[in-house]
């Protein structure tokens, strides 16, 4: 089986961003970049399904050059190759799927699995987009997947608990975060990594116009909360709830 | 300009967020129709003929008797060709995020996930967990959207009696659903709670987990979890808080051991009231948190819960 897995270059989440003085974007001086949390456990299904039935994990990132040092580090983690297709353009989730069903016809995978949302605009969208672009059928938020006969069997995580639906493949499948268990990457793998093959393309080469739907005019901070304070005792926190802020 | 509301039902009843996309309808301005889907979306389009809509559609055809987004998104996208809408609207539940991109992508639509505000025909919308916010511009003929159900107060009936029609639904057998397998609870819904008790890494094992239940029950909450408790195993996923889990507005949130993750704090910062209990003065949670008591949880909630009794 051969799976093809979109991951995302993302600045480390566990930074708190900063904003540029004139709102045009993030300040990205000093911050280290990883791939997305997600695409993480999207890399690690599919690496563990070919483990278990043969195949293929085919990687495909989209962005300027500093993307190859992201598929560099899902390929360490046991996908065979990976595509770089390379723009200095902001895409959209839109623009995204147009590419990533470009790649997808070169390709001719049977399965695509990524992660459900990038941890930088919290989208949740290129994913469903893709499998609409293509006609093909989804399975998002996976919780558990099962393969066989050419169907997939997916839990998925949703509001209140799980539920269960079966598509046929080709398909397209999202990462939650209870799929699996990411592997680290050892250092013979990270050297084998540097190795595998990266097939360098420009959106021309794919003969994509990736014309974005949306664009973001500027970003703000949201409003600060007022700042708190701390009580000495549970009986202060409890007056304080019952005759300050009156929700006891 | 019209707008599409898609309201929600599971398993028959009709969910909660479906009135605060009324409210983000009502908020975008314009005229909007409503269209709920599945079992059950007869007596939902009925109970929803009051609140200022057009016309309000429905099908309980088996095509969409169970919610798949293939089916879903292929009935909507009809039904957006046929009345030319300008928008189209869903909570962000799990089903919003799943089938409205589905949406998106078969109507060629930009899309704006987590609506929180309209700034004229432009959409505000949080990223970066919640630590930036975006105006979006959608350059398309229709827009698909997300809305955030806390950034909206459920609409109320606004009089009128709007007309009720059957759509046609169209089916895609190549994705079939199979059953829901939901948590089975007798407290409130994370979503409709007024109060929240949440546990994090510092309520380290199921008696931890007893007491912040406790405490919960006492006060009628929500029981809420960060990541860290969910990857544990000690509560649900569903009940996980957070950036990438649900996100809350209650009256009164109280964090017990939780230290204050960015991930975390994106799902619960709008909450009117914060209180944090942990033993860590330095734990980043005491800066968003109104009242901050320095202190084991597992001391202090016996403690809170008896002074609670006492005055109730």
């Amino acid at each position: 089986m051969k799976i093809l897995v979109p991951v995302r270059r993302v600045p480390n989440p566990d930074i708190k961003v900063r904003l540029k003085s004139d709102g045009s974007g993030v300040d990205t001086e000093g911050v280290n970049f990883l791939v997305n949390p997600f695409d993480e456990y999207a890399i690690e299904e599919a690496v563990q399904i070919v483990e278990k039935s043969g195949g293929e994990v085919v990687l495909v990132s989209i962005g300027t050059a500093d993307c190859e040092e992201t598929l560099r580090a899902g390929l360490a983690l046991g996908a065979l190759r990976g595509w770089l297709v390379e723009t200095s353009e902001v895409l959209d989730s839109a623009a995204i799927a147009d590419v990533l069903a470009a790649v997808y016809k070169e390709e001719s995978p049977d399965l695509v699995i990524t992660g459900k949302q990038s941890v930088d605009t919290d989208n949740n969208q290129a994913a469903q987009m893709l499998a609409a672009k293509l006609d093909l059928p989804q399975a998002c938020f996976a919780f558990k997947v099962e393969l066989g006969d050419g169907k997939a069997t997916v839990e998925r995580e949703i509001d209140g608990g799980l539920d269960v639906k079966e598509i046929t493949l080709p398909a397209v499948i999202t990462a939650d975060l209870r799929l699996n268990q990411p592997r680290y990457a050892a250092l013979p793998q990270i050297m084998k990594a540097k190795r595998k093959e990266v097939k360098k393309v420009s959106l021309g080469d794919l003969g994509v116009e990736a014309k974005s739907a949306t664009k973001i005019l500027g970003l703000s901070q949201p409003p600060a909360r007022a700042a708190g304070q701390i009580v000495g005792s549970v009986e202060e926190l409890v007056d304080k709830l019952v005759n300050d802020a009156k929700v006891l | 300009m019209s707008t599409l509301v898609i309201a929600e039902i599971r398993q028959s009843e009709l969910r909660a967020s479906s009135y605060n996309t009324i409210a983000a309808a009502k908020a975008k301005g314009g005229d909007f129709d409503i269209l709920l889907l599945g079992k059950g979306s007869a007596a939902g389009a009925d109970a929803l003929k009051e609140f200022g809509a057009g016309t309000v559609y429905y099908s309980e055809a088996d095509a969409v008797a169970e919610y798949t987004a293939e089916s879903y998104a292929k009935t909507v996208a009809a039904l957006v060709g046929e009345k030319g809408y300008t928008a189209v609207m869903m909570g962000a539940t799990t089903t919003g995020k799943d089938m409205i991109p589905r949406l998106g992508g078969l109507l060629g639509a930009g899309m704006v996930s987590d609506v929180i505000g309209f700034d004229g025909a432009n959409y505000l919308r949080p990223m970066f967990a919640g630590n930036a916010i975006a105006t979006v511009e959608v350059n398309t003929p229709v827009a698909v959207m997300t809305v955030r159900e806390t950034a909206f107060d459920a609409a109320a009936p606004s009089g009128g009696v709007s007309a009720v029609a059957e759509a046609t639904a169209v089916g895609d057998d190549r994705a079939k659903f199979i059953e829901y397998r939901l948590t089975e609870s007798s407290r409130p819904d994370l979503g409709a709670a007024s109060i929240i008790v949440s546990a994090g890494r510092g309520v380290k094992d199921a008696d931890g987990v007893k007491q912040v239940e406790a405490l919960a029950d006492l006060l009628g909450a929500a029981v809420g979890a960060s990541r860290a408790v969910v990857d544990e195993g000690l509560l649900p996923n569903d009940l996980q808080v957070g950036q990438t889990g649900k996100i809350v507005a209650p009256d009164l949130y109280i964090a017990c051991g939780i230290s204050g993750a960015i991930q975390h704090v994106a799902g619960m910062k709008d909450s009117k009231v914060i209180v944090a209990i942990n033993k860590d003065e330095e734990a980043p949670i005491f800066e968003v948190a109104d009242y901050g008591l320095v202190a084991d949880f597992a001391k202090a909630i016996p403690e809170f819960m008896e002074k609670v009794k006492a005055i109730k």
